[in-house]
C-alpha cells in the first residue's frame, strides 16, 4: 500500500467533480443544480489546497481556495435571488420547464 | 497503514459517499443534509492537508452560511407555495455515461502525469503565513472581494425584493 | 530625483485628467460643485508638469528618458516574424516643454470657463470634456511610439468633436463638429497608411528603433522613395489635424464651439499636435518629403492670411490667422528650421490663446455678439481686455519686444537661409508677405473692436470688464507673450536657454543622398584630442542663418509696422474708405471674402462630381449596356428554351434534393436546440471527452 500522497487527493477531487457535473445535468430543481455547482467548486478547492501542500507554491494555493469560498458565498446569494425571481416569473423552479432560450 | 491513511480514507469515504447521495436522492431536504456531510468531509481533508484555516472557513462559510441559504431557498419555494418537495431527474443514462467516461479520463490523466512534489517537513499552522500574504501581496484582491461581497449582498437583496 | 521618479511623475500627470474626466462625467449631473474637482485636478497636473519640466531641464538636460513595457506578444506571426507591441513614454526636452505649455493653457482655459460658461445646462459635462481633451493631448506629447500617438490622435479628435458640437442644439454647431471629424479622417487615413508602412518594414512602432533602422540604411521598399512616401503619408495626419491646405476648411467652422474651447483646442494645443508630430518624426523626413511639407506650409500660411483680411466675425479672423501661423510652423519644418518651428509653436500657443480668450471676454460682455462691425469703442469699457489683446496682437504681428517677434524672425531667417543656399526664394517671399498681412488684419480687428465709436449703443451700454477669473488668464497669457521669458536679448532668439541649450536639432537618420544638401552630416573636430562630433547642419547653413538674421529682422519688423500703419490709415483715420477699396479690387475682395470658394469648390467637385459621375454611368447604362442587353435577349430566348428543358429535369432534381437534405439535417440538428441549459451542458461534456480523446 503506497503512502497517501497528492494523487489520492486528486482522485477524490475528480470523483467529486464528476458527481457535481452529474448533479447539475440531471436534477430538475434549480436548487439541486446549485448544490451540484457547490460540489464542483469544492472539488477545485481540494485541488488548490493539495497542490499548495505538495507543490512548491507557498501559501498561494490556500489563499486561492479561500477566495473561491468567498466567491461561492456571493454566488449562492445571487443564485438564490435569481431562483426566487424565476419562481415569480414562471411559477416553477424546475429548470427543464424553463426553455425560453429556445426561441 | 498509518493513522493518517485511515483518517484520510474515512474522510474521503464520507465526502464521496455523501456527494453521491446529494446528487441521487429525490428529496431536496435530504440532499441538503448530505451536502452538509460532504462539506464536512472536505473540511476534514483540508485539515489533513495542514490547511487548518481553510478548514475552519469551510465550516463557517459553507456549512454555516451557504448551506443555510440553500435550505432557506428550498423552504421558500417549496413549503410556502406547496410545490412538491421531491425533485425529478432527467437524462440520467447519457449523463451517467458521460460523467463516468469524463471521470475515468481525468483520473487517467492524473495518474499518468509526472507530478513534481515537494514534501514539506514542518507541518505548522498556516494562519500566520496566510494573513501576511492577504494584507501584502494580495491586498488589492482582498479589497476587491470585499467590494464584490457588498455588491452581491445589495444585488441579491434588490433582486429578491422586486 | 532619478529617471524612474520622473517617469512616475509623468504617468501621474498623464492620468490625473482622465480621472477628472471620469468622475466629473459620471457624477456631474447630481453634484453641482464638481467642476471645482476638475479644476483642482488641473491645478495639480500643472504643478506636476512644472516640477517635471524643471527637474528634466535642470538635471537631465541632454538625456532622453524612455520607459517601455511589452503590451502584446503574439509570438511568431507569418510575414512579420515575432510580433510584439510595446507601449511606453519618452521624456526629452521637447516633451517636457510641450507638457508645460499644454497644462498651463489648459489650466487657464479651465479657470476662464468657470465664469464664461456659467449658467449652461451641461456645465459639468463641459469640464469633463476639457479633462478628456487634456488627457489625450498629454498622451500625444508623452508617447514614444507611433501606435500610441495614433490612439491619442483619435482621442483628441473625438474630444474636439464633442467640444465643437457642445451646443448641439444649434444645427450649425453639430454640422461643424461632423465636418471637423470627417475632414480629419481623410488626413488620418494617410497617417495610418504611413504608420503601417513603417510597421511592416521595421516590425516596431517605437520612434527610436525606427530611427535607428533608417540610419543603418534599412528603408521601406528598399528605396529612398519609400521613405519619402512614408513621410508624406504621415504628414497627411498633420495636414488634417493642423488644418493645413487643402484640409483647412474645418477649422473656421469649428469656431461654433464655446470660445474657451477654441482657445485651448483650435488655437493653442490640438492643432499644434500636427506640428509636434512632424517635429517628432523629423529625423526620418527625407529632402523630397520636406520640400512637399514646406510647399503645403507656405500655401497654408498665405491663403488664410488673405482670407482673414476681409472677415467680419472676430473668431473667424482668429481662426484663419491660426491656420496661417500653423502654416508658418509647417513651412519652418519643411525648410529645416526645426528649432524655430518648435519655438513658434510655444510662443504661438500663448499669444493665440490670449487672443481667443480676449475675444471670448469681448463676446461674453457683448452678449454673444461676434460681428466686429457691431462692436467698437470697447477700449474704455474693458481696458484690461484691451491691453492684453493688444500685447498678444503685437506678438502675433511680430513687433519687437514680443515673443512672437523672436520666433517669427527665426522662421523667416530659416526660409531666407534656405533661399540663399538652394536658390528657392518662394518660401521666404511668402513668409514676408504673410507677416505684412498678419499685422494688417490683426490691427483691423483691434480697431474695429476696441477703437472708434460704438456701433450698437444698447449692447455697448451693457458691456463691462470681465470678472477676476476671466481677466487673470488674459494677464498670465499676455505676460507670457513678452520676450524676456525666452531670451534676454529681444533681438536674438538664441539669447535664452530655450534655444541655446534645451532644444537642439536631432540627429538625422535619412541616408545622406536623400537629404537637403546643407543637412548632410559632417564630422567636425572639437578639440585637439581628435574627438569629433556629428553636426546636423553644415557650416554653410549656420553661416547663411547668421547672415540672414539682420536683414530678416529689419524687413519683417518694418513690414509688420507697415501693415499696422495701413490698418490705422484705413480703419482709424479713414484716409482710405474700405468700401471704396473693396469696390476697386472687387474680384480680389470677393475671392477673399468668400474664403477662396473652398467650400464651394469642394461641393462642386466632390459632391457634384459624384452626382455627375453617376449621371454619366446612367447614360452609359441606358445606351450601351441596354443595347447589348437587347441584342443578347434574342439569343437568350432561344437558349432558354433549351435550358428550360434541362432545368426542369436535372437542375430541379438537384435543387429539390438539396432542399430535402437540408430539411433532413435541420430536423436532426433542431433536436439539439432544446433551450434547456442542462442539455447544452451535456453537449459540452461530450465535446470535452472527444477533445480529450483527440489530443490525448
Amino acid at each position: 500500500m503506497i503512502h497517501i500522497g497528492l494523487i489520492h487527493y486528486l482522485i477524490v477531487s475528480s470523483i467529486l467533480f464528476c458527481l457535481g457535473i452529474f448533479g447539475v445535468i440531471t436534477r430538475k430543481n434549480a436548487i439541486m443544480v446549485l448544490m451540484g455547482i457547490e460540489l464542483i467548486l469544492n472539488s477545485a478547492n481540494i485541488n488548490f489546497v493539495a497542490f499548495a501542500r505538495y507543490g512548491n507554491f507557498g501559501n498561494s494555493g490556500q489563499l486561492t481556495a479561500l477566495f473561491v469560498i468567498i466567491l461561492a458565498a456571493a454566488e449562492a446569494a445571487i443564485a438564490m435571488a435569481i431562483v426566487l425571481n424565476i419562481y415569480k416569473m414562471f411559477s416553477t423552479i424546475n429548470v427543464d420547464e424553463i426553455d425560453t432560450l429556445k426561441d | 497503514m498509518t493513522v493518517y491513511d485511515i483518517i484520510f480514507y474515512l474522510f474521503a469515504l464520507i465526502t464521496v459517499g455523501s456527494a453521491f447521495f446529494v446528487v441521487t436522492l429525490r428529496n431536496i431536504l435530504h440532499s441538503a443534509f448530505f451536502l452538509l456531510f460532504a462539506l464536512f468531509g472536505i473540511a476534514g481533508l483540508y485539515v489533513l492537508l495542514s490547511a487548518d484555516f481553510i478548514a475552519v472557513v469551510q465550516l463557517v462559510v459553507y456549512v454555516g452560511g451557504i448551506l443555510v441559504v440553500l435550505i432557506f431557498g428550498v423552504m421558500l419555494t417549496n413549503k410556502i407555495t406547496h410545490v412538491q418537495i421531491k425533485s425529478g431527474t432527467l437524462q440520467i443514462i447519457p449523463a451517467a455515461i458521460g460523467t463516468l467516461v469524463l471521470g475515468f479520463a481525468l483520473i487517467k490523466i492524473f495518474l499518468t502525469t509526472n507530478w513534481k512534489t515537494v514534501q514539506l517537513s514542518a507541518e505548522s499552522s498556516s494562519v500566520q503565513g496566510l494573513g501576511i500574504l492577504l494584507v501584502n501581496q494580495y491586498s488589492v484582491v482582498f479589497e476587491l472581494l470585499g467590494i464584490l461581497l457588498l455588491i452581491a449582498l445589495i444585488g441579491a437583496a434588490s433582486m429578491a425584493r422586486r | 530625483m532619478t529617471e524612474s521618479v520622473l517617469i512616475k511623475i509623468a504617468l501621474v500627470t498623464l492620468f490625473l485628467p482622465l480621472i477628472g474626466f471620469i468622475v466629473t462625467l459620471l457624477f456631474g449631473k447630481r453634484i453641482k460643485w464638481l467642476y471645482w474637482f476638475e479644476n483642482s485636478i488641473l491645478i495639480i497636473t500643472f504643478l506636476l508638469a512644472f516640477v517635471l519640466a524643471y527637474f528634466k531641464l535642470a538635471y537631465f538636460t541632454d538625456q532622453t528618458i524612455i520607459s517601455e513595457f511589452q503590451w502584446i506578444n503574439l509570438g511568431n506571426v507569418p510575414i512579420l516574424k515575432t510580433f510584439t507591441i510595446e507601449l511606453g513614454i519618452m521624456l526629452d526636452n521637447i516633451t517636457v516643454l510641450m507638457i508645460f505649455v499644454v497644462t498651463l493653457v489648459s489650466l487657464v482655459v479651465h479657470l476662464f470657463s468657470v465664469d464664461y460658461m456659467k449658467g449652461d445646462k451641461r456645465y459639468n459635462r463641459y469640464f469633463a470634456y476639457l479633462g478628456i481633451f487634456t488627457f489625450s493631448m498629454l498622451g500625444i506629447v508623452l508617447t514614444d511610439n507611433l501606435l500610441m500617438i495614433y490612439i491619442f490622435w483619435e482621442l483628441v479628435g473625438i474630444s474636439s468633436y464633442l467640444l465643437i458640437g457642445f451646443w448641439y442644439e444649434k444645427k450649425t454647431a453639430s454640422n461643424a463638429a461632423k465636418k471637423a471629424f470627417l475632414v480629419n479622417r481623410i488626413g488620418d487615413i494617410g497617417m495610418f497608411l504611413g504608420i503601417l508602412i513603417l510597421f511592416t518594414t521595421y516590425n516596431t512602432f517605437s520612434f527610436d528603433k525606427i530611427f535607428y533602422q533608417v540610419s543603418i540604411g534599412n528603408l521601406p521598399f528598399g528605396t529612398e522613395l519609400g521613405l519619402t512616401i512614408a513621410g508624406i503619408l504621415l504628414f497627411c495626419g498633420a495636414i488634417g489635424k493642423s488644418a493645413q491646405f487643402p484640409l483647412h476648411v474645418w477649422l473656421p467652422d469649428a469656431m461654433e464651439g464655446p470660445t474657451p474651447v477654441s482657445a485651448l483646442i483650435h488655437a493653442a494645443t490640438m492643432v499644434a499636435a500636427g506640428v509636434y508630430f512632424m517635429i517628432r518624426i523629423f529625423p526620418i523626413l527625407s529632402g523630397d518629403a520636406l520640400l512637399v511639407i514646406a510647399t503645403i506650409g507656405a500655401i497654408s500660411a498665405f491663403i488664410p492670411a488673405t482670407i482673414a483680411v476681409t472677415q467680419n466675425d472676430i473668431k473667424k479672423v482668429l481662426a484663419y490667422s491660426t491656420i496661417s501661423q500653423l502654416g508658418y510652423m509647417i513651412m519652418a519644418i519643411g525648410v529645416g528650421a526645426y528649432t524655430f518651428a518648435f519655438f513658434h509653436l510655444i510662443t504661438h500657443a500663448f499669444f493665440k490663446a490670449a487672443l481667443f480668450l480676449g475675444s471670448g471676454s469681448v463676446i461674453h460682455s457683448m452678449h454673444h455678439e461676434q460681428d466686429m462691425r457691431k462692436m467698437g469703442g470697447l477700449r474704455k469699457k474693458m481696458p484690461l481686455t484691451y491691453v492684453t489683446f493688444l500685447i498678444a496682437s503685437l506678438a502675433l504681428s511680430g513687433i519687437p519686444l514680443t515673443s512672437g517677434f523672436l520666433s517669427k524672425d527665426g522662421i523667416l531667417a530659416g526660409t531666407f537661409a534656405f533661399g540663399s543656399l538652394t536658390g528657392n526664394w518662394w518660401f521666404a517671399a511668402s513668409g514676408f508677405l504673410v507677416a505684412f498681412l498678419t499685422a494688417f488684419y490683426m490691427f483691423r480687428a483691434i480697431i474695429l473692436t476696441f477703437h472708434g465709436k460704438p456701433k450698437n449703443k444698447e449692447k455697448y451700454e451693457h458691456a463691462k470688464e470681465s470678472s477676476f477669473l476671466m481677466a487673470m488668464p488674459l494677464v498670465v497669457l499676455s505676460l507670457l507673450s513678452l520676450f524676456f521669458w525666452y531670451s534676454l536679448n529681444p533681438f536674438n532668439p538664441e539669447g535664452g536657454k530655450l534655444l541655446s541649450s534645451w532644444v537642439k536639432p536631432p540627429e538625422i537618420s535619412v541616408p545622406q543622398n536623400a537629404r537637403y544638401d546643407f543637412m548632410k552630416t559632417e564630422t567636425e573636430k572639437v578639440n585637439e584630442a581628435n574627438l569629433t562630433e556629428e553636426i546636423t547642419y553644415s557650416p554653410a547653413y549656420t553661416n547663411a542663418l547668421r547672415t540672414a538674421h539682420y536683414p530678416t529682422l529689419f524687413t519683417s519688423a518694418s513690414l509688420a509696422l507697415l501693415g499696422i500703419l495701413f490698418a490705422f490709415l484705413i480703419y482709424q483715420w479713414k484716409f482710405i474708405d474700405p468700401d471704396e477699396l473693396a469696390n476697386k479690387f472687387k474680384p480680389a475682395y470677393k475671392l477673399s471674402f468668400n474664403k477662396w470658394y473652398f467650400d464651394e469648390i469642394y461641393y462642386a467637385t466632390f459632391v457634384a462630381g459624384t452626382l455627375a459621375l453617376s449621371r454619366a454611368i446612367a447614360f452609359f447604362d441606358n445606351k450601351f449596356v441596354d443595347g447589348i442587353v437587347n441584342g443578347s435577349a434574342f439569343v437568350t430566348v432561344k437558349l432558354s428554351a433549351f435550358t428550360g428543358k434541362f432545368d426542369s429535369i436535372v437542375v430541379d432534381g438537384f435543387v429539390n434534393m438539396t432542399a430535402y437534405l437540408s430539411g433532413l439535417t435541420g430536423l436532426f440538428f433542431r433536436r439539439f436546440q432544446t433551450g434547456k441549459v442542462q442539455s447544452y451542458l451535456m453537449f459540452v461534456i461530450f465535446s470535452i471527452i472527444i477533445l480529450l480523446y483527440i489530443f490525448k
